[in-house]
């Protein structure tokens, strides 16, 4: 399966037969309307879907442009939209008869709401997390700790979502036969990618009939932050079809992208190999993986899902990034305006929303995917 | 499949495969290893090419893959190593073994028309299954350069005969579920494997990942064309010393793999 050029299955033959089982178990799951009530069932009654649309009426008035609205990821449970993608694997791991569950994490947020699905489940869970993220992101671990996974920190290379994915692959290779690796965006080999993406876009299927409800229109535009691409792919993937909606992707540009100290993949990388697809990478002259950086541990990751790439290639996004400085800036900044603190993710989303709503008539609406609260970053924001 | 590569399996059963990382701890040093390596008795000689990610790898491989890394080792720098090593060892079969997203950075076809001028007979890249191989596979057969497949204790039957028709150089049996790096039990059914693996008209086929003694060299030679020690001559290259201390470490350690 490839998105034009990207994507594709590059991984040690070891874990060659457990992505063929994989694909035809999803196929399967997809096709079975059982399964899908009850995913439909757990993201209602156990997720808290369907998340509100916000209306951000003092940002609006603040910007002087379009009406800008909020999809408030932020309040499904475990605090952001990976829930969404962790209960439909979840039950797939179930369905196929895996007991053992592993897991990469960034935030947190996807190490949380892995735990989390797998405590629901009575899955046994381990999650890698780069050391450095393990320090900044400490209320997540605790929190992981909390619901019975075991947290692996990773010491090797930049200590960052890059490693712990690597360090996951590794153990995946050594207990594939009964270990589910469950990633948590839409990276890694076929058919993650589209899997991830096709849990995610919940997202964008309740936001669009919402607007209609609100605005009596869909967006003109729609706003997600990448570091994957996993809440970005999940708002998008319902306008895709519809040119008429702009599509902005915000990605890290940690110190600045002229400093080299940033995430943006998809700006500044190549196309590569990493993490098992072919997708923008950032990465020097002789083909070895950058290190990201980004104030968030969520984009501090130097790929992005092999669909984003492809989309960039045909021209559906429109690219921008948004420093540590403006993130925290837009961090405070929703908490004062709309009562929202975002996830330091999210609020790249949020400080670039600002000037697009300028850059757009009053009469047109502007869809920003708050993908995640803030609640786990106040620790890191207080200390600077 | 090259003269030396066919000569190699051929007049030693099984064959002893060695591995060094190129550039580790640089790239003069690694030379002088890999040819303590054949002084030792290697038959066949991999040199790893470094990356910044290397996911089949376990500890004493991701170690010796940052060390060449930092001694500012590229695809191209191990390319000039094993032309070096050609000058040296002419009749001794070379195969590099690698991560794709490096080669790739150097483009496919320039990556292997520089491995014929090098000198170099095959080229094992453990991220390059053989679906995602069609480019690859066209590009080498045209350049004349020999390709590894690896087939792991989980493939299917389907998979192991795909792996088989693409393997040109030979084929790479993985003894172990896991990632690289010595371990003292291997499992069971290794040779049982092997021997369903070896067909008449197939390519030759080695055993590696785990095998550290010169018991397992014998136990799995006896089912296999060639063995594959890495992690257990990586780690001698990693404990401290200076580098004629190391390669006569090496050199002694791969003769101790042939003793009876």
């Amino acid at each position: 399966m490839r998105f034009g050029p990207y994507g594709g299955q590059f991984v040690p033959e070891t874990l060659m037969p457990a992505l063929e089982e994989l694909q035809a178990a999803y196929a399967a799951a997809r096709a079975d309307a059982g399964f899908q009530a009850e995913l439909d069932a757990l993201l209602k009654t156990f997720a808290g879907r369907p998340t509100p649309l916000t209306p951000a009426h003092r940002m609006t008035a603040d910007c002087g442009g379009a009406t800008v609205v909020l999809k408030r990821e932020d309040l499904c449970h475990t605090g952001a939209h990976k829930i969404n993608n962790t209960l439909g694997q979840a039950l797939l791991a179930r369905r196929m008869g895996k007991r053992r569950i592993i897991a990469e994490t960034g935030a947190g947020q996807h190490g949380v709401a892995t735990a989390t699905a797998c405590a629901l489940f009575g899955l046994q869970c381990e999650v890698y997390m780069g050391a450095l993220d393990v320090e900044r992101q400490a209320l997540n671990v605790f929190r992981m700790r909390l619901l019975g996974a075991t947290v692996r920190p990773v010491e090797a290379g930049s200590r960052t979502l890059k490693d712990a994915m690597n360090e996951a692959i590794r153990d995946w290779v050594t207990n594939v036969r009964d270990t589910y690796y469950l990633i948590g965006s839409v990276a890694g080999p076929h058919p993650y990618p589209t899997m991830v993406r096709d849990f995610q876009s919940v997202i964008g299927r309740e936001a669009r009939a919402q607007c209609l409800q609100l605005a009596g229109k869909p967006p003109d535009a729609v706003v997600a932050c990448v570091g994957g691409g996993s809440n970005a792919m999940g708002i998008f993937t319902e306008f895709i079809p519809d040119p008429s909606v702009r599509l902005y992707a915000v990605e890290a540009a940690g110190e600045g992208l002229e400093t080299g100290r940033h995430g943006a993949s998809l700006a500044r990388g190549k196309p590569g190999v990493l993490h098992g697809s072919m997708s923008y990478v950032l990465q020097d002259a002789h083909g070895q993986i950058a290190e990201a950086h980004s104030i968030s541990a969520g984009l501090d990751y130097p790929g992005v899902g092999p669909e984003l790439s492809d989309l960039k290639d045909r021209g559906r996004l429109q690219l921008r990034q948004a420093t540590d400085a403006e993130a925290l800036e837009a961090f405070e900044y929703l908490a004062r305006q709309e009562g929202i603190i975002p996830a330091l993710e999210s609020a790249h989303a949020v400080s670039q929303a600002r000037k697009i709503a300028r850059e757009m008539g009053s009469n047109s609406v502007l869809l920003v995917n708050v993908s995640g609260r803030g609640d786990k970053d106040i620790h890191q924001v207080m200390r600077r | 499949m090259s003269d030396r590569i066919r000569h190699a399996f051929a007049t030693r059963r099984p064959a002893l495969v060695t591995y060094v990382m190129g550039g580790d701890p640089d790239l003069p040093e690694s030379l002088e290893l890999a040819l303590a390596c054949a002084r030792g008795g290697a038959d066949l000689i991999e040199l790893g090419m470094p990356f910044s990610d290397p996911i089949a790898d376990g500890p004493v491989i991701q170690r010796a893959s940052e060390r060449a890394l930092k001694s500012g080792t590229t695809v191209a720098g191990c390319l000039e190593l094993a032309a070096q090593l050609r000058r040296k060892l002419p009749s001794t079969p070379l195969a590099l073994m690698g991560y794709l997203n490096p080669v790739l950075a150097m483009g496919m076809d320039p990556f292997l028309a520089r491995c014929v001028e090098a000198g170099v007979d095959a080229v094992i890249l453990p991220d390059l299954p053989v679906e995602e191989a069609g480019e690859f596979r066209a590009l080498a057969a045209k350049r004349g350069v020999g390709l590894v497949f690896l087939i792991a204790p989980t493939s299917t039957p389907a998979r192991v005969q795909a792996a088989l028709d693409a393997s040109t150089a030979f084929a790479y049996f993985v003894s172990v579920t896991g990632v690289t790096g010595a371990r003292t039990a291997l499992p069971e059914e290794t040779a049982a494997r092997l021997d369903s693996l070896r067909r008449p008209s197939g390519p030759p086929v080695v055993v590696g990942f785990g095998v550290s003694s010169a018991e397992q060299v014998r136990s799995l030679g006896a089912h296999a064309d060639g063995v594959v020690v890495g992690s257990a001559i990586v780690s001698r290259i990693a404990e401290p010393g200076t580098g004629a201390e190391k390669a006569a470490r090496v050199e002694s350690f791969v003769r101790s793999l042939r003793s009876p």
